[in-house]
């Protein structure tokens, strides 16, 4: 099998120090939105001067490098076994040459293990067997301070009368929005999956945000929802770091899933404004990054 | 943009108002979730008895606090073999998880400010009334852009807290922050969250 080391160790770099560039797009665009002189125009012009600085001196956009996660898709005859050791070798070497941060915390024992290994889900890896001969994997680094402000609802939800059909999706969505304010570094980008168990839920919830940021959802009903979630998150005023302003979200990706008659969770994952997500593409010598 | 120069004055702090951007110089101290817990259970509420270095970091970080300020950064650090420590990446982390612990922290160090992102709770803004102290944000995310005005790594305190949550004592130069907390009882946050509570209010009863 091939040693993926190096390759995995670039993409890890550019996930952490280059942003992508419909992610760049959506924020100056959001900038042109904010009124001159305002702090939220302040703040998006430092964002965006950051970024342009992080891809130069190829340093991290944003020090909470999150947790690694990683998809993995390959052909027959790739062994997930040795792909899982490569790819943690690359997280320990992108931790030695500071384009992540040792995150890997044991919450029992409040160690810090500081070379990003920590448990079987640190960092994360799903694989997923596929036909054909490329061998794709996907990473995000997702900080703290956005994935805590995701949220899980089960419908009905009586506080805020959201029952089991669309319209009650869109109230608890605006809700997780309000109450997530600024500190998942606004704005932010969400992921939601409609149904599954509380498990798929989220995970799916991730998936979503690998979307392109300009796309079309392809269930029509959905895609309406995500306009609508997309202009009405935007009135709610909390704009650029929870300063006030236009922009609140940057995109709204939805999916659904299939559920237990019993359950209708709705898992909203927030994505900060530093949208980090790479792919790597592998065809028998040829690597691309995308 | 108001210059500020650590240590802070309550005359300087008193004078700042929601809505200022401020340049910050000096020498200040990171310090976030392990570093509160370790300040209020060892020296403030005293639920344990100091231990190893404890009583040493508590002397050598009074004067630091003392009209000084706090960083809530968990920053990325190179140099770590041979501690030539150089921040690489030092952004703000998300303040709200102090809540339960900065005032004390406030009232006890007279700490002056506050810095970190996200903007905090009554308890807090009552602590920038009586101290009196400000709550600085920073941009959430901007970590490479923060990193260059951090010039100097004069020290690390708890390394053993690991990387993120380690106290490092930097010198700064125009470390540019905005006022979203100030003394006289005033917060952005909660004028947006009432502001945005109202308005969600209204789209859920469309």
């Amino acid at each position: 099998m091939q040693d993926l080391r190096d390759a995995l160790l670039e993409l890890i770099r550019r996930t952490s120090t280059d942003l992508p560039a419909d992610v760049q797009a959506a924020i100056e665009q959001a900038r042109e939105v904010e009124s001159g002189g305002s702090a939220a125009q302040g703040a998006l012009d430092s964002i965006l001067e950051n970024v342009a600085l992080a891809r130069e001196n190829s340093t991290p956009i944003c020090q909470d490098t999150g947790t690694p996660i990683f998809y993995v898709q390959y052909p027959p005859g790739w062994s997930t076994r040795e792909l899982k050791t490569q790819i943690r070798d690359a997280v320990v070497a992108a931790t030695e040459q500071a384009y992540l941060r040792p995150n890997a915390v044991d919450a029992v024992r409040g160690t810090n293990s500081g070379n990003n290994l920590g448990d079987d889900a640190f960092p994360t890896i799903h694989f997923e067997e596929v036909r054909g001969s490329e061998l794709i994997v996907d990473l995000i680094l997702k900080g703290g301070g956005c994935e805590n402000v995701g949220a899980q609802y089960s419908l009905p939800d009586s506080r805020l009368g959201a029952g089991r059909d669309l319209e009650g999706v869109r109230k608890v969505v605006l809700d997780a929005v309000q109450r997530a304010q600024g500190k998942g570094c606004a704005p932010g980008v969400l992921g939601v999956a409609i149904g599954g168990d509380r498990g798929s839920s989220y995970y799916a919830s991730k998936e979503a945000l690998f979307r392109p940021m300009v796309d079309d959802n392809p269930d029509p009903e959905l895609g309406a929802l995500e306009q609508r979630l997309y202009e009405e998150a935007n009135q709610l005023g909390i704009g650029p770091m929870g300063f006030g302003g236009e922009t609140t979200v940057l995109g709204v990706k939805l999916r659904g899933m299939h559920r237990l008659p019993a359950s209708y969770f709705v898992s909203v994952s927030y994505m900060c404004w530093a949208h980090r997500r790479r792919r790597m593409t592998v065809q028998a010598d040829s690597i691309h990054y995308s | 943009m108001e210059k500020l120069q650590l240590p802070l004055t309550a005359e300087s702090v008193r004078s700042l108002k929601v809505g200022d951007p401020v340049s910050i110089s000096g020498v200040m101290l990171t310090g976030r979730d392990a570093a509160h817990k370790w300040m209020i259970d060892t020296f403030i509420r005293k639920t344990r008895q100091p231990e190893g270095d404890d009583l040493q970091v508590y002397e050598a970080i009074k004067p630091l606090m003392a009209g000084g300020a706090i960083y809530h950064c968990g920053p990325v650090v190179a140099g770590l073999e041979d501690k030539h420590y150089r921040f690489v990446a030092a952004g703000p982390t998300t303040s709200t998880r102090e809540e339960p612990y900065q005032s004390e922290v406030m009232e006890h160090f007279s700490l002056r400010a506050v810095i970190g992102k996200g903007g905090m709770g009554p308890k807090t803004l009552a602590a920038c009334e009586k101290v009196p102290a400000v709550y600085l944000h920073a941009i959430g995310g901007a970590a490479s852009l923060i990193a260059q005005s951090v010039r100097k790594v004069l020290n690390v305190h708890k390394l053993n807290f690991g990387v993120p949550e380690a106290m490092w004592v930097i010198e700064v130069e125009d470390f540019p922050a905005v006022v979203t907390m100030d003394s006289h009882g005033e917060s952005l946050h909660a004028e947006i969250e009432t502001r945005s509570a109202q308005k969600l209010e209204a789209l859920l009863r469309t």
